[in-house]
């Protein structure tokens, strides 16, 4: 050991120095139910043999959630990964608002997949703080109260008389005062509080509060560690060639001129699983990454397209508006559509349209991955789904838990293209095969062309009104792939996700029906931020707009004529009109419009204001409203919410993503462009937290109900209903 | 072998000359602050200092920066402009995912150094070049503002 510990960095080095078996540690277990229980984690691991893999490596499995070590030292685990959205701040916070400690000086370690971490490993669905809002706490909770019963037990004095603040015991009468790490020896030895008792809201010191992100100092100096930036020695850089047609095959390759090129070391192939495609890439080993980059250029591939070199987007948008015919499967119904609709006096109908559109997080996908001691890997990667690397892994490899350590490093963009881990794949299959540590290193252009993508939902709408022009009949139909590329999915049967939060919306019309039309598409397909209410949002809106157009009714005023009945959607939409001046005259060429969408991460809505300008439109100013019930850090929220806004923004007006000749047309940012700083229009955020015990996701809700808004803005400007996504925001008339 | 002047210290590295300047930086001498995310300077993540003048490494040949000063978001710790805009940047918490912020940030230094007192436009002129998939723009915007503010207090 002391030859190694001379390679071990000094701060890695004292942190493991300090683990002795004495300090506390707090972690959650698992129940075969799937529900989590507080417990305090048995010694085991720290009995375990470190490697020199995991001590000099950017970090080291350090376990539970909570580790006072005797120093004072305090490192919380964070299971969630951070991409963007502020967990690396928001997670850790709730146990340090409970445990009574500031963030500052605490020690944040990302989780790697491990069992006893639980199933909460992962960054999706607005779930991070929605979900963990109470477990995370109770584990601050519990440590505090462990913590406080040692310093009682040493003082011999009532726990009563004693409490916790600024990572101190202090005993209220005398004065005294104990660090957390001078009792946290004892304190591992106590029982962990079954229930312990959680601070109220009015109490926190950190929930809630516009409280400064831990990442945000080392994201403003480069000093931040993303997957990219591993680095490990004997690194070799890897650029995989994959075949251009979807379901193409590879027939062979010829690297003679690849291998003359300085700097390469070899070549090998490589499979990549993506949602239900297969296929099996050609990846150019070398010293340096431009050195694979040239390789691969030089390399010659022949690939059997296999009859995908057909399929364009302009003949499939085509199938799509034939497969509206279909009746569909019923995802959901209230009343009697068919009967209502057939009988009512006033009957609207319309075909509403979205684009496929890639995640293009900046950071395109990599990972470098180290395969050694015959069966064992070690991972650093950006991405959402550490507890889903860890399970495909040790499957797939069948080996143990044990044999895989996981580097979650800060993710580069997430957006839902890091939750599948098909370049996690690529650089363990290379890694095992040349016997070196491998950075796979995806281009832009890989990354624009190979997606996996958000697919397009078409959806066919019917509405009636009564004479009056109160709704009676709404229909909702939406015809579209699937996420998991089964080609063969049972018609019959409807799709949730596919149909997301449509029977989620609050609106009270009497007679419902939605439905789900199956349509395949051959290219790989993936949740993407907010999922497929943001194309569904959009069309829902947009129609809802065109039924208070046929009503004569101000749509504010029609949505919230039909929202008799206490909803968080009630008070959302009131909450908007007030916030946007609804009421109030705009001046001449100028249209407002308003939208909102609920769906199982949350609940958002919009008012755009826009303006004529020339043949096109300008945004003027977005109002948003987002339902949290309770916020942990209302800074993050308004962030999120912008970003989400400019998101909405790049996929209604950029062209996003076509096919031709089996092949993505798009390459790069120039010819896939997103939204600039000078297109960037300005959002004002506003948060309902109400308290209570309702919590609602921040990530994905304010997303969705950004196009329709802008989309029913520009109805009120200007009297054109736009059916179809992406459009032209400078060519509208 | 190509002698580069990173952040005032000197590097004699072993890359082919057409070799993009991103790589050097990062694969070379280890800086890894300057980001890759488009290799055809159109996403600015990359973006650097050669002589003072914003650059998109990415595709810059290191060949042509040999000799010349080349400033990295590590090396604005010297640099009273860059520690303005630092410090703006994490008074108005304007990373999300971060990724493209050095090189937002080398962009946003550089217009502070030709215009102090910026308005909007001259922000979008000058900050167009810099994607940012996050949204983090208005922000951006404000923390610039900002930092012309720190930098005449």
């Amino acid at each position: 050991m002391s030859e190694s510990t001379s390679t071990i960095n000094r701060r890695n080095f004292l942190k493991l120095s300090g683990f002795t078996g004495t300090g506390l540690m707090i972690g959650l277990s698992l129940k075969a139910n799937g529900e989590s229980v507080i417990e305090k984690i048995t010694n085991s691991y720290l009995e375990k043999q470190h490697t020199l893999q995991e001590l000099t490596g950017t970090g080291y499995d350090l376990s539970p959630f909570v580790i006072i070590e005797p120093t004072g030292q305090i490192t919380l685990m964070n299971p969630r990964p951070e991409i963007g959205q502020g967990v690396y701040q928001s997670v850790p916070s709730l146990i340090a608002e409970e445990l009574e400690v500031p963030l500052e000086g605490v020690t944040i370690q990302q989780t790697g997949g491990q069992k006893k971490y639980g199933n909460g490993q992962f960054a999706g669905g607005s779930a991070s703080v929605r979900t963990s809002y109470i477990q995370m706490r109770q584990i601050g909770a519990a440590a505090k109260e462990m913590l406080l019963m040692a310093a009682a037990q040493q003082w011999g004095v009532p726990v009563s008389e004693c409490y916790a603040d600024n990572a101190k015991i202090i005993h209220r009468p005398s004065g005294k005062t104990l660090g957390y790490g001078d009792v946290a020896a004892a304190a591992a030895k106590l029982d962990v509080p079954k229930s312990p008792t959680l601070k109220e809201p009015k109490d926190f010191k950190i929930l809630g509060k516009r409280y400064p992100r831990p990442d945000v100092p080392l994201k403003s100096t480069g000093k931040a560690m993303f997957g990219i930036d591993a680095k490990v020695p004997g690194m070799v850089y890897a650029s995989i060639e994959r075949c251009p047609v979807f379901g193409g095959k590879l027939v062979k390759y010829d690297d003679t001129a690849t291998k003359k090129v300085k700097g390469v070391i070899g070549v090998e192939t490589c499979e990549r699983d993506i949602n239900g495609h297969h296929s099996v890439g050609v990846a150019v080993l070398a010293e340096n990454y431009w050195a694979a980059l040239q390789g691969r250029k030089a390399l010659k591939v022949t690939w059997d397209y296999d009859g995908n070199e057909s399929f364009n987007s302009k003949d499939f948008a085509e199938s799509l508006r034939q497969s509206a015919k279909e009746e569909g499967a019923v995802d959901h119904q209230s009343g009697d559509f068919d009967k209502a609709f057939a009988e009512a006096p006033v009957k609207l109908e319309a075909f509403y349209e979205t684009p496929v559109v890639s995640h293009s997080p900046i950071e395109p996908m990599n990972c470098v991955c180290n395969w050694y001691d015959d069966n064992k890997i070690e991972i650093w990667a950006s991405t959402q789904v550490p507890g889903r690397i860890m399970e495909q892994f040790t499957k797939k490899y069948n080996i143990p838990e044990e044999n895989i350590t996981i580097h979650v490093l800060f993710s580069g963009g997430g957006f839902g293209r890091r939750l599948y881990p098909d370049y996690v794949e690529e650089a363990i299959e290379l890694s095992k095969k040349i016997g070196k540590p491998v950075k796979s290193l995806w281009t832009r252009e890989d990354d624009t062309k190979m997606g996996p993508f958000r697919p397009m939902t078409f959806s066919a709408f019917k509405g009636a009104l009564t004479a009056d022009g109160k709704p009676v009949a709404f229909q909702h139909k939406v015809i579209a792939p699937t996420l998991d590329g089964n080609k063969n999915y049972d018609k019959t049967k409807t799709n949730g996700t596919m149909t997301e939060g449509i029977s989620e919306q609050k609106y009270e019309i009497p007679n419902m029906k939605n439905l789900y039309v199956f349509h395949y598409i051959p290219v790989p397909t993936a949740a993407w931020r907010a999922v497929t209410s943001t194309t569904l949002a959009f069309a829902h809106e947009c129609f809802l707009d065109e039924m208070a157009v046929a009503a004569k009714k101000d749509p504010m005023a029609f949505r919230l004529s039909m929202l008799t009945k206490n909803t968080d959607t009630k008070t959302l939409m009131q909450k908007l009109k007030e916030v946007s001046k609804w009421d109030t005259p705009l001046p001449a060429g100028w249209g407002r419009g308003v939208a909102q969408w609920e769906f199982f991460a949350g609940l958002a809505g919009y008012v755009v204001e826009v303006s004529k300008k020339g043949n096109g439109i300008q945004i003027e100013k977005a109002y948003a409203v987002i339902d949290l019930g309770t916020v942990v850090n209302p800074d993050t929220v308004e962030g999120q919410v912008q970003g989400a806004a400019v998101m909405a923004l790049s996929a209604a007006i950029k062209n996003g993503i076509t096919f031709n000749n089996g092949q993505t047309v798009q390459s790069n940012f120039n010819n896939n462009p997103l939204i600039r700083i000078n297109e960037m229009p300005p959002v004002e955020v506003h948060i309902m937290a109400n308290g209570g015990p309702k919590i609602k996701g921040v990530g994905e809700p304010g997303l969705p109900p950004f196009a329709p808004a802008l989309c029913n803005a520009i109805y009120a400007a200007t009297g054109i209903r736009i059916r179809k996504l992406p459009f032209d925001i400078n060519h509208i008339v | 072998m190509i002698t580069l002047t990173v952040n005032n210290k000197t590097y004699t590295i072993d890359a082919a000359p057409d070799m993009p300047l991103l790589w050097a930086i990062r694969d070379y001498v280890d800086l890894t602050g300057t980001k890759f995310g488009c290799g055809i300077a159109q996403c600015g993540a990359c973006t650097v200092h050669v002589n003072g003048s914003p650059v998109r490494s990415c595709s810059f040949p290191v060949a042509a920066a040999a000799g010349k000063n080349i400033t990295t978001i590590e090396g604005l710790e010297e640099n009273q402009i860059g520690q303005a805009v630092q410090k703006a940047w994490i008074e108005l918490q304007v990373p999300q995912c971060g990724y493209c912020q050095s090189g937002q940030i080398m962009s946003a230094t550089a217009l502070l150094k030709n215009k102090p007192k910026p308005t909007d436009a001259d922000i979008d002129a000058a900050m167009q070049g810099n994607l940012c998939r996050c949204g983090t723009y208005q922000r951006i915007r404000s923390a610039i503002h900002r930092a012309s503010e720190i930098m005449h207090a």
